[in-house]
């Protein structure tokens, strides 16, 4: 900004680490969202009411187990899929 | 004594110090003492990281509190721990790469490293060591205090003897062997701390006639044990909620853990780690914390929570297999201890003593000093820990919400941000740190959320606000660290 030098040339691993830091918090964001809305939403209701899958109560089954399944299996899909190998090295050792 | 239970646990503890003896080798042939004994010369794989975060991170409030409260409470407090989910995957995605990258740039060895480099500040690099020392030593005293008392609970020696005990076996392999036998050490523990849930998890199910009985019985005695909102429904949404701040996202600023953010070898490990290391978390979290619930039918009545989860294995495991499974949680706080061990004399060493005390100090200088110097705060905390504190899990806490509050922002922003500068991170930690001993002290859970909360978003403020007001000054200086960061 505002910098008459000539212009930084950023690294270029850092597009990719910047858009997989993303991607992380993205998925950070939907986790909590699932966990809130099954943990509050069904477990909200009084406790007569409540249904059970597996002995667990419905809340905590999606909330709980589903959710800590489902986000085992999109973390996998995420890194095994969106997610770029990169050389962490320097290619010509730079100056210490 | 129960030889039963004691045997495995002495077959554990000397496997521990074969690891320490192995490790020791690699430091003796290491190119560069530092990067060997404070980051194992960042060849982690991804399964040895994956675990050592874990293990690191599960600590004896996973096994030993945790449980205990899960008991008192009910499944609240298992949706609570669940928040820990998001720690193994976000913190890698987060630091991740460019972490790695960046500080293999500048060398950096440990996190202080990283943001003397970053920020060039002697205030920064002085506050940061000062927090670290200060909040992870009370962290360290209260495992300790934690792995003395599982020792005398299993083996009815006095608590002073135990914790003689144990700080010797933790002293022993994180002194002679470094990064490197912490790491596989963890690992090992990491392995124990799966397979010891597992077991008990299953003992439990069986001794408490199946799930559904459970629960049945669960509801019977107070319906809200199988809620949300916990059995006195003390657990409120907002509270919950917060916890995703204080284990889960906040985790990125906790020194013992982004270090290890530096420490692996390519960037598969990394992604492997990520996978390993969520199933993992999700399991171990899951599994111990619906033990402590589901051990609330098997053996009711347990006062001091604490207790349930040694009470619980000796009751639904043949006497061996107990023994097994209560190394699971001396595995936790000792994978957690030698690691907080060896960020502390890591301070004080490189970051303090090499940066201002003597520059020019030998190697072999270096590695006598890091060597005594682990050892000399072991023996303090040792100290410490033979007159404990109550409330191990809030002493535990209190040192992660610290260090999250200091943390966090220089570290995010320093790595994402080009406009961060010293200042702002100076005003970042001030603001976190006092915040959050001030509400700690006068007013816990403001707005009904874990204390943690208000310091993190203050710090934030204090980072941005302070950045952007001094960005005219220093220019130049701004700008070489920019382009030495970013550029290519």
């Amino acid at each position: 900004m505002g910098n008459q030098q000539n212009p930084l040339q950023e690294d270029r691993r850092f597009r990719v680490s910047n858009r997989e830091a993303l991607m992380g918090v993205g998925l950070a964001l939907l986790n909590f969202i699932w966990w809130y809305a099954f943990a509050y939403g069904l477990g909200g209701k009084p406790v007569s009411e409540y249904g059970f899958i597996l002995g667990f109560p419905a809340w905590f089954f999606y909330s709980c187990l589903l959710g800590f399944v489902l986000f085992s299996v999109l973390v996998y899909v995420m890194v095994k899929f969106l997610f770029v190998e990169v050389p962490f090295e320097d290619k010509e050792g730079e100056e210490t | 004594m129960n030889w039963n239970v004691i045997l495995p646990l002495i077959g554990f503890l000397v496997l521990v110090f074969a690891i320490g003896t192995y490790a020791s080798k690699h430091i003796r042939n290491a190119p560069d003492f530092l990067q060997e004994y404070f980051l194992g010369s960042r060849q982690l794989g991804g399964f040895v990281l994956a675990l050592t975060m874990v293990a690191t991170f599960g600590s004896a409030s996973s096994f030993v509190g945790g449980p205990g409260v899960a008991y008192t409470l009910g499944l609240g407090w298992v949706l609570l721990a669940m928040t820990q989910l998001v720690t193994g995957y976000f913190t890698l995605a987060v630091l991740g790469k460019k972490f790695a990258i960046v500080s293999r740039k500048i060398n950096a060895v440990t996190l202080i490293d990283f943001l003397k480099e970053r920020y060039q500040s002697k205030w920064v690099v002085l506050l940061s060591a000062f927090s670290i020392v200060l909040f992870l030593f009370s962290a360290m005293a209260a495992q300790w205090v934690g792995g003395g008392r599982l020792i005398e609970s299993f083996t009815g020696l006095s608590y002073t003897a135990s914790l003689f005990i144990f700080a010797i076996s933790v002293l022993v392999y994180v002194v002679i062997g470094g990064f490197r036998a912490v790491a596989i050490t963890d690992s090992i523990q990491g392995i124990v701390m799966l397979i010891g849930t597992l077991l008990l998890l299953i003992g439990t199910i069986i001794a408490g006639g199946g799930i559904e009985n459970i629960m049945t019985e669960l509801a019977a005695e107070n319906p809200k044990l199988i809620s949300p909102f916990g059995a006195d429904g003390s657990l409120t949404p907002a509270f919950v909620s917060s916890f995703w701040i204080l284990v889960g996202i906040g985790v990125v600023g906790l020194p013992q853990v982004s270090v290890r953010a530096m420490s692996y070898r390519d960037s598969k490990a990394m992604h492997r780690a990520m996978i390993i290391g969520t199933v993992v978390v999700g399991f171990i979290m899951l599994g111990m914390h619906l033990i402590g619930v589901f051990g609330r039918v098997v053996i009711p009545g347990v006062e001091v929570g604490d207790k349930v989860m040694p009470l619980l294995a000796l009751e639904v495991l043949p006497g061996w297999l107990a023994g097994v499974v209560l190394a699971a949680p001396m595995a936790a706080v000792m994978s957690t201890v030698d690691s907080i061990l060896l960020l502390v004399s890591s301070a004080v060493i490189k970051d303090v003593y090499i940066n201002y005390v003597r520059p020019t100090a030998s190697e072999r200088r270096v590695k006598t000093l890091s060597i005594g110097i682990t050892a000399v705060i072991g023996i303090l905390v040792f100290l410490m820990a033979i007159n404990p504190p109550d409330l191990l899990i809030w002493l535990n806490l209190f040192a992660f919400g610290g260090l999250e509050a200091a943390f966090i922002w220089p570290i995010v922003l320093g790595l994402y941000w080009k406009k961060g500068n010293a200042q702002g991170a100076l005003a970042s930690m001030l603001m976190g740190v006092g915040s959050y001993i001030v509400f700690h002290t006068y007013s816990p859970n403001l707005f009904g959320m874990h204390t943690v909360v208000v310091p993190v978003i203050l710090s934030l403020i204090g980072y941005v606000v302070f950045s952007l007001l001094t960005q005219h000054q220093q220019r130049s200086q701004q700008n070489q660290i920019i382009e030495r960061f970013w550029g290519e």
